[in-house]
């Protein structure tokens, strides 16, 4: 292994400009001549909207423009729109409501985008805002999903009278209930996966700008994804021809999924960049963020698993409602189904699984895709249920899911997927060790001399990452391809641009993509830029989501790569008069084989560019090539997380004592950024399980709608991690990578509420398990040793 | 309009502005040291930490005229003649960024504990000092480590001396 190259922990590239605070944010990007735009929000959940009066803010100072949904509408500006079609159980297509980028007749949650001011500056935008009189219809909300099927209950969009979107199902319905039948041992458990708020640091910004001249727009935005931003705002929303419209995503401030979706504010800001004929900056502030960035998870689920008296699972049977929030997102549909029931059945090898969903619209904002995306949501299913159903069996949770693991591969599930390799033991065993579970025993004694409870809990999570074979997903409803494509452009000098339509925003591309080229090429890792984001320079590319920029990203520049080479090594033999044939390439030479006859790679660039020694008749000039990489499988990321707690029984406080990751990401580039990834998304998961949730109140006003409110890990809340990994590489990957950026968030949350359970000695611990359902649990826990 | 001058990262300068003006968007919007963040409406993220007179201050929640005649250093003032701030390094270092948007606000609050707290600092006082520092992607770990290693390097370093004078 080189220093730099694949699996060396090379410092990142792109640090210099961050540590030095020269790194360029949408917001720090400021156009001549721009214009501010402030947002007047919806302050009820649902209402519908008599009318609009902007006289008196429009004469105001600094003023330019107040638009709202009939200006969009009288220009044919179309919906927003979601990309996945889900069908329901009965053939028919999901019922998707109208999603205005501004409202037209009725807001549908609170921070629902009413009418747009646009003004010299932020502080006019705002006053201006305040003086628009909206005339609201206030209308009843629904909050509970469960609710807002019931008759009666207020309709949030016309499609749908029950506000369902969906009844969607997974699996063999039959075989899991035969299932059931034959089962020895039942275990049943309601759950809630408890909403939350993405809350990347960088709020979320664009700029819109025309330049008439051109008849050309350019949207700096912050997006995980800029060229389905600008597919969706040309093809759909229809404010510029694809040609006519760039879309930067500079420095973006985290995403999480946040800034996968196309939202109203980036295509309103576009859209009247024309009209006013200014630059349109916005930026959110943190409480807009939390109003209208789009929510993650919120499911309620009934679950019940079937054992037989040896432990051995035999049926899986999950009935879920995800509350999808007020108009469908860009994926929003996609989430609590094809992203959550494929992956029920965990790391075991599960007979029957039969999963159904409810998707349901509610007066709350849109629920989308948060690091991890489904896939948290299933683990924390599977997780709990098999723990529960141990320690109600009186078996060691270790060993219930060692019976059950997976051991041959490929592994063909009953819902869908078919794991390609993995060794789930090897996760466990090497867990088990770094946590010292064989000294838990002694640990917990020494805890409860002191008045604490301690508690340990696993989590065996696996996740379907490298998203995705196009085929596959189109089949399953997708409106997109998910390959990627890169281009290595080898200058003269032998330097070289990576062009990836993958987007990084804090997962360090800049260095591993780097490295690989490094690596392949034997080129010195500062020969080497990154470039993405911008649709000018990247011709396409599907973005960062689904931890797939290491396994899908990786392996279009890999696939472009064994193009230069086999490209010059034509070029090499035309200098060298050898025949292509005899040409090798190693270590950055093309030699020709068996002779001491040698060209560096530098050299073989220069020759491709200066054409000297070959016609053009013969061989283009140049050395540049593309690659559109389409997966052939799903990559199956899974591992074990160790929880160990420690609880005080008087206040309820939980905390972290130790944390234990061993992960299987396959092959990894860079070990000191793939545990980076692993130690944010494990904080992200502590987050939903110890601290987080978003909560509205009946009549759907967000009560958690700042960082006063809503609890976010801080330095404090958190222990340090210890990271492990055991490699199976990918087999359905070139370069072996299965992906790590949503292990952490994934796996954790099962683990904590396994520990806390464990510790208390009662199952009803709700998520976020503040010391309050704590303390509860204890109280309930105490009760019924009490009457034993 | 009122007229503000303070030094910033060593450079006098001086703009008429709104009395509502805060210090953050001074150093953005006049002076356009867009190192500096905002992450948040309620100073809470930290993202905007900024030395006033040598002491952590969170600039959205300060009014640029009482910094009148005040000096100022934002992260762009950290290095010194090309040379970066041991801090800085730590940071790069212990792989204590991600998507780098907290990470100015971090390093000056970093710069700032060790100022109060010294060169030791163990793992729970970083922790605890680092409350009014929200980052949403390391988990902290690196970032723990990273303010461990600087606060080790910036021993009898110049850099510290400046900030504490
Ligand atoms: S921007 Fe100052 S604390 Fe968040
Ligand atoms: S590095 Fe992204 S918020 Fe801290």
């Amino acid at each position: 292994m080189s220093a730099t190259g694949i699996g060396a922990a090379v410092r990142r590239k792109e640090d210099q400009r961050f540590i030095t605070g020269k790194g360029q944010y949408t917001d720090d990007i400021n156009r001549p001549g721009q214009a501010y735009a402030y947002f007047l929000r919806s302050p009820h959940a649902h209402a519908t909207i008599k009318k609009i009066d902007a006289k008196a803010a429009l004469a105001m100072p600094g003023v330019i423009a107040v638009l709202t949904g009939d200006d969009l509408a009288a220009d044919k500006i179309g919906g927003l729109i979601c990309g996945w079609m889900i069908h329901s159980k009965d053939g028919s297509p999901m019922k998707a409501g109208p999603h205005p980028a501004l409202a037209q007749g009725k807001v549908r949650y609170v921070g629902d985008h009413v009418a747009v001011v646009v003004a010299e500056s932020l502080a006019q935008a705002k006053d201006a805002a305040e003086a628009v009189k909206v005339d609201y219809a206030e209308l009843k909300a629904v909050v509970d999903p469960a609710a807002a099927q019931k008759n009666g209950a207020p309709q949030v969009h016309d499609v749908s009278s029950d506000n369902t979107v969906y009844q969607w199902h997974l699996g063999d319905k039959a075989a899991t209930d035969a299932a059931f039948k034959q089962a020895k041992h039942v275990t049943r458990l309601d759950l809630v996966n408890n909403r939350l708020i993405p809350n990347a640091i960088e709020p979320r910004a664009a700029i819109g700008e025309y330049d008439p001249g051109t008849d050309a727009y350019t949207l700096y935005t912050t997006s995980q994804n800029p060229h389905v931003a600008r597919l969706v705002l040309s093809a759909f929303v229809g404010i510029a021809p694809e040609h006519k419209l760039r879309v930067i995503a500079p420095d973006v401030g985290g995403g999480f999924g946040s800034k996968i979706f196309i939202y109203a504010e980036e295509t309103v800001c576009t859209w009247a960049a024309k009209k006013v004929g200014r630059p349109v900056k916005w930026t959110a502030e943190r409480s807009e963020s939390f109003l209208a960035d789009a929510h993650g998870r919120d499911h309620v689920t009934r679950a019940e698993l079937a054992l037989d008296d040896r432990g051995r699972i035999l049926g899986l049977r999950v009935k879920t409602i995800a509350n999808l929030g007020a108009y469908l997102s860009t994926f929003a549909s996609s989430v609590p189904t094809y992203l959550y029931a494929p992956l029920l059945s965990g790391q075991y090898d599960i007979p029957a699984i039969y999963c159904e969903v409810d998707g349901v619209y509610t007066n709350t904002a849109p629920v989308d895709a948060y690091r991890g995306a489904g896939r948290p949501e299933a683990t924390f299913v599977v997780e709990r249920l098999v723990e529960v159903a141990a320690r109600e069996m009186g078996l060691d949770p270790a060993a219930l899911r060692k019976r059950n693991y997976i051991k041959k591969f490929p592994h063909q599930t009953p819902v869908i997927m078919n794991y390609d390799i993995g060794n789930y033991h090897a996760s466990l065993d090497k867990a088990l060790e770094l946590a010292d579970y064989q000294n838990f025993a002694k640990r917990k004694r020494e805890s409860a001399r002191r008045g604490r409870l301690r508690g340990i809990g696993f989590s065996s999570y696996i996740e379907a990452c490298g998203i995705a074979p196009s085929q596959a997903v189109g089949s399953l409803g997708a409106g997109v391809g998910l390959w990627e494509s890169a281009e290595v452009r080898v200058n003269p000098t032998g330097s070289v641009e990576i062009l990836t339509g993958s987007h990084s925003h804090g997962q360090g591309h800049e260095t591993t993509f780097a490295q690989l080229v490094s690596d392949r090429l034997g080129i010195p890792i500062e020969h080497v830029t990154v470039i993405h984001g911008d649709t000018d320079k990247v011709q396409f590319g599907m973005g960062t989501y689904g931890s797939r920029s290491g396994a899908v990203g990786m392996a279009a520049i890999a696939k472009a790569i064994d193009k230069v080479i086999a490209k010059g090594k034509k070029v090499a033999a035309h200098v060298l008069e050898a025949s292509e044939g005899d040409i090798e390439f190693k270590d950055g030479k093309f030699t020709v084989a068996g002779t001491d006859k040698a060209l560096g790679f530098g050299d073989v660039a220069l020759q491709a560019y200066i054409a000297h020694k070959f016609s053009g008749q013969d061989l283009e000039p140049g050395l540049k090539e593309g690659a559109f990489y389409d997966p052939t499988n799903f990559t199956f990321p899974a591992g074990m997380h160790i929880c160990e707690v420690e609880v005080d029984p008087q206040t309820g406080v939980t905390t972290i004592e130790r944390w234990t990751a061993v992960d299987d990401f396959g092959t990894v580039i860079n070990p000191m950024i793939v545990e980076g990834q692993v130690h944010g998304g494990v904080a992200q998961g502590i987050g939903q399980a110890l601290l987080e949730g978003a909560r509205y109140d009946e009549n759907g006003q967000l009560v958690t709608a700042s960082f006063m409110d809503y609890c976010m890990p801080r330095a404090g809340d958190l222990p340090s991690f210890t990271v492990g990994m055991t490699t199976t590489p990918c087999p359905s990957n070139p370069l072996g990578i299965k992906g790590c950026g949503e292990a952490g968030a994934i796996a954790a949350p099962a683990a904590v509420i396994n520990a806390i359970t464990d510790a208390v000695g009662h199952e009803d611990v709700a998520m976020p398990a503040t010391p309050q359902v704590v303390w509860r649990a204890c109280q309930k826990a105490a009760q019924r040793m009490a009457a034993e | 309009m009122a007229t503000v001058s303070m030094t910033v990262n060593g450079k006098h300068v001086s703009a008429d502005v709104e009395p509502r003006t805060l210090l953050v968007q001074f150093l953005r919007e006049h002076l356009r040291l867009t190192g500096t963040h905002v992450g948040c409406d309620t100073s809470q993220c930290g993202a905007c930490v900024v030395h006033l007179d040598g002491r952590a201050v969170k600039s959205c929640t300060t009014l640029a005229l009482t910094c009148d005649g005040a000096e100022v250093v934002t992260i762009e003032g950290l290095a010194k003649d090309g040379r970066l701030h041991p801090m800085q390094e730590a940071f790069r270092d212990n792989h204590g960024l991600q998507c780098g948007f907290c990470t100015p606000g971090m390093i000056m609050s970093a710069i700032d504990i060790v100022r109060r707290k010294g060169h030791d600092l163990d793992e729970h006082t970083i922790r605890e000092e680092l409350e009014g520092n929200i980052c949403r992607c390391t988990g902290y770990h690196n970032i723990v480590r990273a303010v461990a290693a600087g606060a080790q390097a910036m021993k009898g370093g110049e850099p510290l001396k400046k900030a504490a004078e």
